[in-house]
């Protein structure tokens, strides 16, 4: 099993717990889509599968591919292939975009035992992976997500996906405040990255991303427990309820 | 907010490492009795056999010094300096002048070799003349060698010992030595100038251009000395001169002073580009030891169109207090000031520049980035002054401060004084934390704690850095990097 979470538990350092008891099972080759109300700890599961600090895990397993996932440090998780694609991605004023990547790729590759990939080399994996997601080399020469409109910090968080072709990809609200092409890049992304080796987790609040990257399973996250899963049809579902009328009719609790 | 607990606990393993440059080196000195009157500054002028017009000008310093107090103005704690229980000159023995690189201590030269220092004259490259960095090295208080003079004197580029240059070249030394920091300048201007033991001296004849660049590299050994070097550089007209200053010293639990004086000359055309990497022991983590390194640097634009740039990476010493500055006499004159500071653990630097513009249609730049960790404090005080007749004048200024973990300190202080209703002054401030968001977005793309900390901070740096020569700019972000180390907490 790629991701196998039991029982998550997760609070913040005030005390308050925004996980109650996650469980979900995603296997090699699958896309899954988590979506749910605003407050409802999306952004929580993705931060706590990342590995960010702050919070206490209190109850409940992690494992990745038979790991502990949670014993490992955020960098060596995501050297052991665990991408996430933030959805405030972070400015780095002064470090060029290229070779901020460059660094990200020789580390996995340093990591995997692979040689490091030299300047040339490196441009020309850029270059290819431009090509395949079909977006400009505008964003290569500046400063990491600095002075970068919201699509262009969306599709450098793709761009930087699919150059380092994570076993796991966790999407934290991608979709998210994107015109229909920057929605397009991200799912040439998603679509390009879909093989049999791979899974990926869309957290989202809307069905539009969906519409372009089809998901093998749909999950609702309410008030931290998954109240429900399903296939690609309980998103459509979702979107004409409502979360609100959706939770009360599960029998859950309405945010 | 500040930076993770995981990253402290990384960072503070990796400060274990310390400082690396803190050895000892064992070598028999010629050293005068502690204190200071004039029978001292005597005693040093005797020793280096200067003449009557030297001694008389270094006499004149002292009795200004005498009567003058140390400065107070700077936002830098100062334990009290017993100015009488110090040493003002420590010559490693068979120091009469060492004629060649195989007269030198080989006991010296192998520290050298330890600090990475080529002394050794490499052989030029094929095909490229005068490759390479030609090096003075000064060792406590007296310069134990100074490499390529041969090549350099080809091109009628004199560089040699400040001893030397008195010996050698009096006219030149005599004609510009304080005119640019006059013996009663400041209190540690005047106490180098009753005291200098040497120094590095260039002069660059019209026209030329020095092919390589000239290097000093200062280095502390004995115990309870002061180091109180001078350097004076002539660029003549039409001249450009590329110039690296590189320094480190001792670990050791008491404070060891550094007041070194530094004056550029640049006449008309000339270019002069003197970059600092200043790396003397900080003291430890507890604020013991350190170098006070109380310095007075100051270039003097004298002709039309000739430029001054100071580029400074200041990572070391306990106490830092020096504001690299430009004259600019001469019209259309440019004068240039990029400069990192970092302070960590207990570090204070109180540093920055002054840029007076005399002459029409003069300009200035100022990029500051202080880099403050640990409980360090870091203050940039500049001044820009706009005189009179100054018409035209520019001044661009822009200053950033970096603050990681939440014990540390930065501030800014400007002064700006405007006598010239056509000047041009901006003044751009920032002050930025390292924050948790930047660590762990580098972390989650694979970036160990400290790769991530050197990316963040070799980026905030990037334009001070990008001014350095190539020489040292791969030294000064390496050292930028361990100079942080053990930083957050």
């Amino acid at each position: 099993m790629m991701l196998e979470i039991k029982n998550l538990h997760a609070r913040l350092a005030d005390g308050r717990e925004i996980l109650k008891g996650i469980d979900l099972s995603v296997a090699a080759g699958e896309v899954h889509a988590i979506m749910g109300p605003n407050g409802s700890g999306k952004s929580t599961l993705a931060a706590v599968l990342a590995g960010r600090e702050g919070y206490e895990i209190t109850e409940g397993s992690v494992r990745y591919q038979g790991r502990d996932l949670l014993a490992m440090a955020a960098d060596e998780r995501a050297r052991e292939g665990v991408f996430l694609a933030f959805q405030y991605p972070v400015e780095i004023p002064g470090v060029n975009n290229t070779y901020f990547l460059r660094a990200a790729v020789n580390a996995q590759r340093r990591h995997r035992g692979d040689p490091e990939l030299d300047a040339g080399q490196f441009l020309r994996l850029v270059r290819a992976t431009l090509k395949l997601l079909d977006i400009g080399d505008d964003l290569l020469q500046r400063a990491v997500n600095v002075g970068f409109s919201g699509g262009e910090k969306k599709r450098n968080e793709i761009f930087q996906m699919a150059m380092l072709e994570p076993r796991l990809a966790i999407l934290d609200e991608t979709d998210s405040g994107l015109d229909i092409d920057a929605l397009r890049t991200v799912a040439r992304g998603v679509n390009g990255l879909r093989s049999p080796d791979r899974a990926i987790v869309m957290i989202t609040h809307y069905k539009r991303l969906l519409d372009y990257v089809e998901p093998d399973y749909v999950h609702v996250l309410q008030d931290g427990r998954i109240i429900q899963s399903g296939d690609k049809d309980l998103a459509a579902e979702l979107e004409q309820r409502g979360y609100g009328t959706f939770a009360d009719a599960m029998g859950g609790d309405a945010a | 907010m500040s930076a993770s607990l995981d990253t402290q606990n990384t960072v503070r393993e990796l400060s274990q490492e310390g400082y690396k440059y803190g050895f000892v080196t064992d070598i028999e000195a010629d050293t005068a009795p502690p204190g200071l009157d004039e029978s001292t500054v005597r005693f040093i002028s005797a020793k280096k056999e200067e003449p009557e017009w030297l001694l008389d000008w270094r006499l004149a310093a002292f009795r200004a010094w005498r009567e003058m107090t140390e400065p107070d103005w700077a936002k830098v704690n100062v334990a009290p300096i017993d100015y009488q229980a110090a040493t003002y000159y420590s010559a490693p023995k068979q120091s009469a002048g060492p004629k060649s690189l195989d007269e030198v201590d080989p006991e010296l030269l192998a520290m050298y070799e330890k600090l990475g220092i080529p002394l050794r004259e490499r052989a030029a490259l094929a095909g490229v003349e005068l490759a390479g960095v030609a090096v003075d090295a000064v060792f406590d208080s007296v310069s134990v060698a100074t490499t390529f003079k041969k090549e350099l004197g080809e091109l009628g580029i004199i560089f040699c010992s400040f001893g030397e240059a008195v010996r050698e070249h009096p006219e030149l030394v005599r004609r510009y030595l304080g005119t640019v920091v006059p013996q009663n300048d400041n209190f540690f201007a005047a106490l180098n100038s009753a005291v200098f033991s040497d120094g590095s001296f260039a002069y660059i004849p019209p026209g030329v251009r020095c092919p390589m660049e000239l290097s000093t590299y200062f280095r502390i050994n004995a115990a309870k000395t002061g180091q109180f070097e001078r350097t004076l550089l002539i660029a003549d007209k039409g001249s450009y001169v590329s110039y690296l200053e590189g320094c480190t010293a001792p670990q050791r639990d008491e404070n060891q002073l550094h007041a070194a004086v530094v004056e550029l000359i640049a006449h008309e055309d000339a270019q002069i580009k003197y970059s600092t990497v200043q790396n003397w022991y900080p003291g430890d983590a507890e604020g013991k030891g350190g170098i006070y390194n109380f310095v007075t640097k100051r270039g003097a634009c004298r002709g039309a169109r000739s430029k001054i740039s100071w580029t400074q990476v200041e990572t070391g010493s306990a106490i830092t207090w020096k504001y690299p500055s430009c004259i600019l006499e001469g019209d259309d004159s440019v004068g240039e000031f990029y400069s990192v500071a970092i302070t960590n653990n207990r570090q204070q630097a109180d540093t920055g520049t002054k840029m007076i513009h005399i002459g029409k249609n003069t300009s200035s730049t100022i990029i500051s980035k202080g880099i403050s960790a640990g409980r360090g404090q870091n203050t940039y005080r500049g001044l820009v002054r706009i005189q009179p007749r100054a018409h035209g004048a520019r001044n661009y200024t822009q200053c950033d401060s970096l603050l990681i973990g939440d014990r540390c300190g930065a501030h800014t202080v400007p002064y700006i004084e405007v006598r010239n209703p056509s000047a041009r002054v901006e003044h751009e401030a920032t002050t930025s934390k390292i924050s948790d968001d930047q660590l762990f977005y580098c972390r989650q793309r694979g970036l160990s704690d400290e790769d991530a900390l050197s990316l963040i901070v070799n980026g905030f740096c990037k334009e001070v850095l990008k001014e350095l020569p190539m020489e040292f700019a791969v030294e000064a972000q390496k050292l930028l990097a361990v100079s942080l180390e053990g930083s957050v907490g």
